[in-house]
């Protein structure tokens, strides 16, 4: 066994023991270590990535003395070690970008209590993307909801306290309809290993005994996930949760916590259940609907609002629809796709959320459109940031966004007539409504304001609005690699590809 | 009147007093307990503006069910769209199930070759005689790590929304604390005397016989959250503040918590890599023996008991 190999187990227990260790140490020590934490566990991935790249041959972990059915095990590809990276980069990046609403919003006592969340939060991204146990996978999405939950009413005053209510409440709704879904395919297949369960549910659906059992448990497990992951009518809780929560808990929230459940999702598709079998029960017609709906509601949703930050929440409503959406194409390439897309969101959206707060910070901490006019001027770095990432959002060509309509399309164009045509349609009007409301914002924030009002902000914003390194370097990286994956999508297309072809 | 004693003195037995108790002239409580009967509830006068203000604006602003005819038309259907949905789930839950495999049935998926395993050779390979600590804390550890730190977090997260961390409304806090009952209550005092120690004594031979008789971690220390609950009930804070404090509470998590992380990454490394981890497991049914079982149930027992008494402390007064 290859030393590189150790990564995926390595970094799992790194980051849960760092949960333990930074309970007793201080906020300053607390925060280097956090730092420390993230960029180790960057760096073996981005090893385990060349790695996997190089051998191209999916392995296993024992965690323990036992072999699978009976011990647990953690399982390692081109698309995991790859998810793994990304998912600590973009982490990394929002945790930076942030750092300074962090120190400033979060009470003093209670910073350790955030710094164990995110590490914690970090492990369960990292067990729900390496492991190959359903009930280790449940018991981590446990882990992820409750540290996110934490996340959201860090800072606390009544919105952010409201919001982590309706979050705990979907929330227990998901988890619930999962473990019942979990609970009727363990009844039925007498296995927790995906591996295995794979194949007692290839022998059960050819004998037709329990099929009513295991479409129902089908059905439990994508509609919790998709509760879990804010899928168009689920979504309620979205909002607010992103809206008011500190900045560094929203861009991840929104770019990798609804993630988790996603790639979740995709692993039960094609290694548990076998997605022939998935498509065939036409639960994916459903996901169908609900992401077109999704990707207009929210758009609509996103115009009304004049909060810039619900506005960049309700945009995430838009995005999950169109993951789903691929999902509901029921062809592989359409879960490329939306696999493609998975990336990219996070990417642009962490990016938004960051520069939204610049703004906002550059207008007497206003969040209402009439106080940001002219933002732009007055917070440079953020005003490209977000012109950038409102471009990608949109989809012009050279960012992400593009690529993922652009694969969205492909993947609509060899289905058949009936999806095809919903699913055009429908890209076009959410294109044109994404442009809407991200152009009004640009435009809003590069009209100079009036004479009266920049010289009442310069008063009230004083010189609070000076460039901070760390925020200007998280930017920039993020734009770069918003770009990365607009200008070279082909190879990390193949990559997804790949990947997905070992995932079963 | 014949009497070796005089009246002085005979007013010192315990003949005498226990005669006084029976004739009921003295009530042996008064002076030793605190008999306070319950204040009516004061509320000064600018809380009680403010309240009734949020009260008016919520429903004015909020839940102006006379005005907002949609809000009116939604809180009807709310109701009866959720119960519609809860039979709904309840129906097709109860279709579901009548389509499972009957329980007990010999010839049933789950009876494979994954639980034949733990059955035959749960004890030779883990040895433990309690199959299900084998099963929980040796061939499924990684799940059980993640567990008790879905406790941690959860502790953590019951912290960030209740503890009070400024120090006037901590002392507030404090003296608040038993508004509604009396103070050193003596039958509840003596009770726990008694029972606290056989509580604490039961849950500390379950957590240890975790590997040998049903029990464990998880068990054994719920028993002696539960004691520590009962005994800071009948005492009061201070009292429990002598050897449990928040920071007597934050080092035995961690201990236990990072020794459990340390413990099962070396095994973890071990088994992944078909090494030896030099660890005896002993002959099954000693008290010494299984392997990491035994300190793996203490730490689990450990943060389990932690966790019952920080929320009972957490949710009483917002801190120890």
């Amino acid at each position: 066994m290859d030393f590189v190999q150790n990564v995926p187990f390595f970094s799992i227990l790194l980051s849960l023991g760092s949960g333990v260790l930074t309970s007793i140490m201080s906020k300053k020590i607390a925060r280097m270590w956090n730092t420390f934490v993230l960029i180790a566990i960057t760096v073996m991935s981005a090893a385990l990535f060349v790695y996997m790249l190089d051998v191209r041959e999916p392995f296993i972990f024992m965690m323990g003395h036992f072999p699978a059915p009976w011990g647990n095990e953690i399982r390692a590809g081109v698309l995991e070690a790859g998810m793994a990276l990304f998912f600590c980069i973009i982490m990394l990046l929002s945790m930076k970008g942030g750092q300074k609403h962090i120190d400033e919003e979060v009470e003093e006592a209670k910073i350790n209590l955030f710094y164990i969340m995110i590490n914690l939060l970090l492990s369960s991204l990292l067990a729900l993307i390496y492991t190959n146990d359903l009930f280790t996978a449940y018991v981590f999405v446990e882990i992820n909801t409750i540290s996110a939950c934490g996340l959201i009413m860090i800072t606390q005053h009544g919105r952010t306290i409201e919001a982590a209510m309706r979050y705990m409440i979907m929330s227990a709704l998901g988890s619930g309809l999962l473990l019942m879904g979990l609970c009727i395919l363990y009844d039925i297949t007498g296995h927790l290993l995906m591996s295995n369960i794979k194949a007692s549910v290839a022998y059960v659906y050819a004998q037709g005994t329990y099929n009513v059992p295991l479409i129902a448990s089908i059905g439990m497990i994508c509609v919790g996930l998709a509760i879990k992951s804010a899928l168009y009518p689920f979504h309620t809780w979205l909002p607010d949760a992103y809206g008011y929560s500190t900045v560094s808990s929203a861009a991840i929230l929104s770019s990798l916590v609804s993630k988790g459940y996603i790639f979740l999702l995709i692993k039960i598709f094609f290694r548990v259940v076998g997605f022939d079998i998935v498509v065939d029960s036409k639960i994916v017609n459903i996901f169908f609907v609900f992401g077109l709906l999704g990707m207009i509601m929210g758009s609509v949703n996103a115009i009304l609002e004049m909060d810039i930050r619900r506005m960049v929440a309700f945009s995430s409503v838009a995005q999950i629809g169109y993951i789903y959406m691929g999902f509901g194409l029921g062809t592989t390439f359409g879960v490329i796709a939306s696999i493609f897309h998975i990336l990219s969101h996070a990417v642009t959206k962490s990016l938004l959320f960051i520069a939204s707060v610049g703004l906002t910070d550059a207008s007497n901490n206003s969040r209402d459109f009439e106080d940001l006019t002219g933002s732009g001027y007055r917070n440079p770095v953020a005003g490209i940031a977000f012109t950038i990432g409102a471009c990608s959002m949109v989809g012009i060509p050279m960012f992400s966004g593009f690529i993922s309509k652009l694969l969205f399309a492909q993947a609509a164009v060899q289905n058949s007539i009936f999806k095809l045509l919903p699913t055009l349609i429908c890209l076009a009007i959410s294109t044109v409504l994404n442009a809407i409301y991200f152009m009004k914002t640009v435009i809003r924030i590069y009209t100079p304001a009036s004479a009266v009002r920049y010289g009442y902000l310069k008063h009230a914003v004083g010189k609070d609005v000076k460039a901070y390194p760390v925020y200007t370097l998280a930017l920039v990286l993020l734009i770069l690699l918003n770009m990365v994956l607009g200008c070279c999508s082909q190879p990390i297309v193949n990559w997804i590809s790949s990947g997905l072809g070992m995932f079963g | 009147m014949s009497r070796l004693l005089s009246e002085q003195e005979y007013r010192k037995t315990r003949a005498f007093k226990i005669k006084r108790w029976y004739r009921g002239e003295k009530d042996a409580y008064i002076g030793n307990i605190e008999m306070k009967p319950q204040s009516p509830f004061h509320e000064d006068i600018e809380t009680a503006k403010q309240r009734t203000h949020d009260e008016a604006m919520l429903r004015r602003a909020i839940y102006d069910i006379e005005h907002n005819k949609k809000l009116a038309v939604f809180s009807k259907l709310y109701k009866v769209v959720s119960v519609l949905f809860v039979f709904a789930l309840i129906g097709i839950l109860l279709y579901i199930v009548s389509y499972l495999p009957p329980t007990g049935n010999a010839a049933n998926p789950d009876n494979n070759e994954v639980a034949a395993k733990y059955i035959e050779d749960g004890m030779k390979d883990t040895g433990a005689v309690n199959i299900v600590t084998g099963m929980i804390l040796d061939y499924r550890a990684f799940d059980t790590l993640g567990e008790s730190n879905v406790l941690f977090v959860a502790t953590c997260t019951v912290f960030m929304l209740l503890r009070i961390d400024t120090k006037s409304k901590k002392r507030e806090a404090e003296e608040n604390d038993r508004v509604y009952e009396p103070k050193n209550d003596i039958i509840l005092q003596k009770v726990a005397f008694f029972l606290v120690p056989m509580i604490i004594i039961f849950g500390i031979y379950v957590i240890l016989n975790g590997h040998l008789s049903p029990g464990g971690g998880f068990s054994g220390g719920a028993i002696i959250g539960s004691g520590l609950i009962l005994y800071v009930n009948a005492f009061g804070f201070k009292k429990i503040e002598r050897f449990f404090t928040q920071k007597t509470y934050k080092w035995i998590c961690f201990t236990a918590l990072l020794f459990y992380c340390l413990a099962k990454t070396y095994s973890f490394y071990c088994g992944a890599h078909h090494l030896e981890t030099g660890i005896p497991l002993g002959t099954p049914g000693a008290i010494l023996s299984s392997g990491l079982i035994l300190p793996l149930n203490i730490c689990v027992g450990l943060v389990v008991a932690c966790t019952m008494y920080a929320f009972y402390a957490m949710f009483r007064k917002g801190g120890f």
